[in-house]
């Protein structure tokens, strides 16, 4: 009856913590970018989607591409319809690992760098990336922030040439995510 | 990822159809779209003369009726615009509402979208008998439309168009005031950036007055085929109808080519939208 009532206490334990190492958000930001000459083109979403493991470095994110807002309703219209076709594709993923996870603290206050390696997927072409950003735990609380670039090309987005110059071949992306313990 | 997919089936988000058409005219009438909310569209339109004038008229490219009008997206759902047309020189405005939005998710979902619109046309043209006693009000003529539209495929859109046009006043007794039609148009996707178009007006026997016929004397019910073509900011649709006018009544009822005889004008829209107020809300 001891023995049972330990091995019960042992795993709940062991429940509680990897509940307590699983962070995650449905409210993080993505938001990219595309400056030319003559067009900037920027794009934000506050809707994003992503899990953190801060035992494993597990960091997954979801995207919804129709969540995606723009200045000017043609441009989401068009984003939507003839770039990343989010009818055939509704969802971009990440999928991937903090390389450098025994340099982040996660008990101590402080920015951390970190290197995610991992392979993204947007319009249904998945490639490996490794980018850099930073963790920053403060009160406890973890945030994660990113900033990288990514080709078009590479996911097979064509520009038509007649508006080439208004779109950039080369796409700067930025992550900002608050995570909350999951409950 | 199996967890944030779990994460994300829990609370499945209403997904909207969108772009059923490229713009909020199909060829001459309305489609299901909308400006979006603060976004105002500059539609130019012309319709050529009938191509069958021959080469003296050089195919009816020396005649030119034209529309400029100006539509503007109050909300997502309302929008509302303004025109004028050399056309019996009217001038035109409608309001233009989103009942239901084709839409997959969420609590519920609708197979169909429907809008309904009304326009309002004023013809200015001199009074044709000025010895009587003419009223304003006499100049109005109203159309009211429903669009039930559904965005079958990325390929294909479809929409039926129930319309009723009714006259502040017929020159004949005989004529109905109030005339009904159901329009049928769609899409079909070429490529990314182009489309086939063609919408039909069929007038239904519905008015008779005094065993007469139910549309005006010596019209056709309206058909038009043509092409959207779709460059950044503009849409241009270039096609070929049997209809002179731009407006609802002119186009539903007042018709008087005979498309299968070539009285076809060869006609374009250009739109231009300018965005008036950023989409996002300000942070």
């Amino acid at each position: 009856m001891k023995k049972l009532f330990i091995v019960t206490v042992l795993i709940s334990a062991a429940a509680f913590a990897t509940a307590q190492s699983i962070v995650m958000t449905k409210t993080g930001k993505i938001s990219f970018y595309s400056r030319s000459k003559v067009e900037k083109v920027e794009a934000d979403n506050n809707e994003v989607s992503s899990i953190l493991n801060t035992q494993s470095g597990d960091l997954v994110f979801a995207v919804l591409l129709k969540s995606f807002h723009f200045e000017r309703a043609l441009m989401e219209e068009h984003f939507n319809e003839n770039y990343v076709e989010s009818d055939k594709f509704p969802k971009s993923t990440f999928k991937g690992k903090v390389t450098n996870l025994a340099t982040v603290n996660f008990t101590k206050d402080g920015a951390y760098p970190i290197t995610v390696d991992g392979e993204l997927t947007i319009h249904g072409v998945t490639k490996k990336v490794t980018s850099n950003g930073s963790i920053t735990v403060k009160a406890g609380k973890i945030a994660a922030f990113s900033k990288f670039s990514i080709k078009l090309k590479d996911y097979n987005i064509t520009i038509p040439a007649l508006v080439g110059d208004k779109i950039s071949e080369d796409i700067d992306l930025t992550v900002d995510c608050k995570y909350e313990p999951k409950s | 990822m199996k967890m944030l997919e779990d994460e994300s089936k829990k609370e499945k988000k209403k997904d909207y159809a969108t772009a059923t058409f490229k713009t909020s005219r199909l060829i001459n009438g309305h489609s299901i779209e909308n400006a979006a909310a603060g976004v105002l569209d500059l539609k130019i339109s012309h319709r050529f003369g009938m191509v069958n004038k021959g080469a003296y008229e050089f195919f009816g490219l020396d005649q030119a009726t034209m529309r400029l009008g100006l539509d503007y997206g109050i909300s997502n759902r309302l929008m509302i615009g303004v025109g004028h047309s050399t056309f019996q020189k009217q001038y035109d405005a409608f309001g233009k509402f989103k009942i239901l939005r084709q839409s997959k998710g969420g609590r519920w979902s609708s197979p169909i979208s429907i809008s309904a619109v009304s326009t309002v046309m004023l013809n200015t043209l001199k009074w044709e008998d000025p010895t009587r006693k003419n009223f304003y009000t006499s100049r109005l003529a109203f159309a009211h439309q429903l669009i039930i539209a559904r965005k079958f495929s990325e390929g294909l859109s479809l929409q039926l168009m129930p319309s009723m046009v009714h006259y502040n006043i017929v020159s004949e007794v005989t004529i109905p005031n109030d005339i009904f039609a159901l329009g049928i148009g769609g899409r079909i996707k070429l490529s990314k950036r182009l489309s086939f178009n063609a919408e039909y007006y069929h007038v239904l026997p519905i008015s008779i007055v005094a065993g007469e016929g139910y549309m005006l004397p010596g019209t056709k019910n309206s058909l038009a085929v043509g092409f959207d073509i779709e460059t950044g900011g503009h849409v241009f649709q270039l096609h070929f109808t049997n209809s002179t006018g731009m407006t609802e009544k002119t186009f539903i009822t007042e018709t008087t080519g005979d498309f299968f005889k070539g009285d076809i004008h060869f006609g374009f829209n250009v739109s231009r939208v300018f965005t008036i107020k950023d989409k996002r809300k300000k942070k």
